[in-house]
């Protein structure tokens, strides 16, 4: 299968771990990528809070680059995806309004016609590849190991705009893939939550509040790691739990590992090339327990 | 149909510690959660404390959490939430005391409202007969005068979670009310109380309000609102402006974020910048800096996405 692929900006900046296994898990899985190395930062939900037309103009650009490649699109991360998710609404519920956006691509040669496909990994791994062909390149089972998902909120509200209606079965992709990596997916009340990482230069005590809470939450119900398909809340829940650790005061040490990286584990990578040693909080005990120490 | 309820009860007087109870009673297909837990009541425990009138989702009163999320118990139907038999949780709203089982303590609900002021305040000379207003600018209070006052936001929100003070979804969805309304003649003291500490800059932008709205009022969407009239009258001296700016200048110059500059953009003070440094450093450590300044190339066709910015802007 191949999918016109949109890393985001944080997985070529601040979390390279996250680019660097997703290429190694969506070769094993026979993904080709095809990289839009010219797509614009959908705005992260700020610029479409500042200006919706500025932000729906960006993302319809990245949508009309995939479909001049006659591709569907793959995203990496929870915001990146809820954010064009919620252009593409807007896009496709008002033919005037996208005419209109397509006039500014035009200088491009560009034109999006409302049709793409957008889609999480997480999604593709388990409504396109399907778990069956996960399950056969399991060659590690991560038997041992008990994972708290944890999904961000872009990619579970509002469910309407996320075909949750359709597919009600998103709801627990994560916890379902936990389960055919051989892992126990942990149950806790932050799943769904918000990281924190929103308001972290707005209100960093509140923001820190959220992820340390989640992340004890996690560990309190037997947690050996989480795991998160977005990159931003990793920011918080990785880099910044030292700190969520002061706020909460409580000993966190809860390695998050990205979505591929997790996946990449089962299917027997090295650490290295999934990037695990450049996780902030040490992946070592994970790591130990997926029997590679 | 058989309903199974696994109600959490609790009763400040008389229980140490909040429990669960079950219970089950015989529905006709088409009941609501709400009919169940009136008719476990009436027919099977009399001690069950819930709060309802209207049974018609339209007086707000029985607000409760309905297998983890806030729902009005009279507008969901127990077939949408246990399409298979299953057993219906059911928990009093968040984020608000219980006093009683399914009943909460909406004072903490209420002062938020009246922190808003939510009235209108009209300033100078009244006109000779009504106020005259366009009906463009009462299209958008349309939405916000939805609000039943049910709570569900109020019990979901995840800033509340962590900061009781936070003046919440629902206060700041009123306020937004009085803020567009051309009547009102105080929008500039409120814009500037709602941009100090526990207000709008401290909604974490995570849509549960969105969800659990049952007469669809988005107040996350009307927070936003607030922010963007707060930045245009002038209220900037916020890391919320700041951070939205840094976005916007970075996306606009190279296509793409420049992570530490919006970082240290964002930060109002030298200590809070000062803060980020140990987070940095970190990365460092672990060989992942992203690139920053002149390290920070321009993504292909970064001039067209200028381009697009220069046309927009002009918009704002």
């Amino acid at each position: 299968m191949k999918y016109a692929f949109y890393p985001g900006c944080v997985a070529k900046g601040g979390a390279p771990e996250l680019y660097m296994s997703t290429r190694a898990v969506a070769e094993a899985l026979d993904i080709q990528l095809e990289e839009l190395e010219g797509a614009a930062c959908t705005g992260a939900g700020v610029l479409s809070e500042r200006n919706p037309e500025l932000a729906d103009t960006l993302n319809a650009r990245t949508f009309a680059m995939a479909e001049r490649l006659g591709l569907p699109l793959m995203n990496i991360c929870s915001t990146c995806h809820g954010v064009m998710s919620q252009s593409n609404a807007r896009l496709r519920k008002d033919p005037e309004y996208l005419e209109r956006i397509n006039k500014r691509l035009a200088p491009e040669r560009l034109h999006y016609s409302g049709e793409v496909s957008i889609k999480h990994f997480l999604w593709v791994m388990m409504e396109d590849i399907g778990l069956d062909k996960v399950r056969s390149l399991v060659v590690n089972p991560l038997g041992d190991l008990k994972a708290a998902p944890f999904y961000g909120c872009y990619i579970v509200r509002p469910t309407w705009v996320l075909g949750y209606d359709e597919k009600p079965e998103r709801k627990h992709y994560l916890e379902d893939l936990i389960e055919a990596l051989g892992a126990q997916s942990v149950e806790y009340q932050g799943v769904d939550k918000c990281c924190g990482f929103p308001i972290l230069t707005m209100n960093r005590e509140n923001s820190l509040r959220m992820t340390g809470t989640h992340l004890l939450d996690a560990k309190t119900q037997g947690a050996d790691m989480m795991v998160t398909p977005c990159p931003l809340c990793h920011l918080n829940l990785d880099g910044g739990q030292v700190d969520a650790a002061g706020v909460v005061k409580a000993n966190l040490e809860l390695p998050v590992l990205h979505l591929p990286q997790m996946v990449g584990m089962a299917f027997g990578m090295k650490p290295e090339r999934l990037g695990l040693k450049k996780n902030i909080v040490n992946t070592q005990p994970v790591l130990k327990k997926a029997g590679f120490a | 149909m058989e309903v199974k309820l696994r109600v959490r009860r609790y009763d400040p007087e008389g229980d140490r510690k909040p429990y669960t109870q079950e219970y089950a009673v015989e529905m006709p297909d088409s009941a609501t959660v709400l009919d169940s837990l009136i008719q476990v009541r009436e027919e099977v425990d009399e001690t069950l404390g819930l709060r309802c009138s209207c049974r018609s989702s339209i007086c707000g009163s029985c607000a409760m959490r309905i297998n983890g999320r806030a729902r009005l118990a009279c507008k969901t139907k127990v077939v949408a939430v246990a399409p298979n038999g299953g057993t219906v949780n059911v928990e009093p709203a968040g984020n608000m005391p219980v006093l009683k089982d399914l009943i909460v303590d909406f004072e903490v609900f209420w002062e938020k409202i009246k922190a808003v002021v939510p009235w209108l305040r009209p300033e100078g000379p009244e006109p000779e007969r009504e106020y005259i207003v366009d009906n463009d600018k009462m299209l958008n209070l349309n939405t916000t005068v939805a609000c039943i006052m049910c709570g569900a936001c109020v019990s979901d929100c995840t800033s509340l979670e962590v900061d009781p003070g936070f003046l919440g979804p629902a206060a700041l969805a009123k306020a937004y009310r009085f803020v567009g309304d051309p009547r009102d003649g105080h929008k500039l003291d409120r814009l500037k109380q709602y941009t100090e500490a526990h207000g709008m800059w401290d909604c974490a932008h995570c849509f549960m309000c969105v969800e659990v709205c049952p007469k669809d009022v988005a107040p996350m969407d009307w927070i936003l609102e607030l922010r963007r009239e707060a930045e245009a009258e002038g209220f900037t001296n916020h890391n919320g402006v700041r951070h939205g700016r840094s976005i916007a200048e970075s996306v606009k110059e190279a296509g793409w974020l420049d992570e530490g500059k919006v970082a240290m953009e964002s930060m109002g003070s030298i200590g809070e910048k000062l803060a980020l440094v140990p987070v940095g450093m970190r990365a460092f450590f672990r060989g992942k800096m992203p690139p920053m300044g002149p390290m920070h190339y321009q993504r292909p066709g970064a001039e067209s996405v200028r381009r697009i910015f220069e046309e927009l802007e002009a918009k704002e």
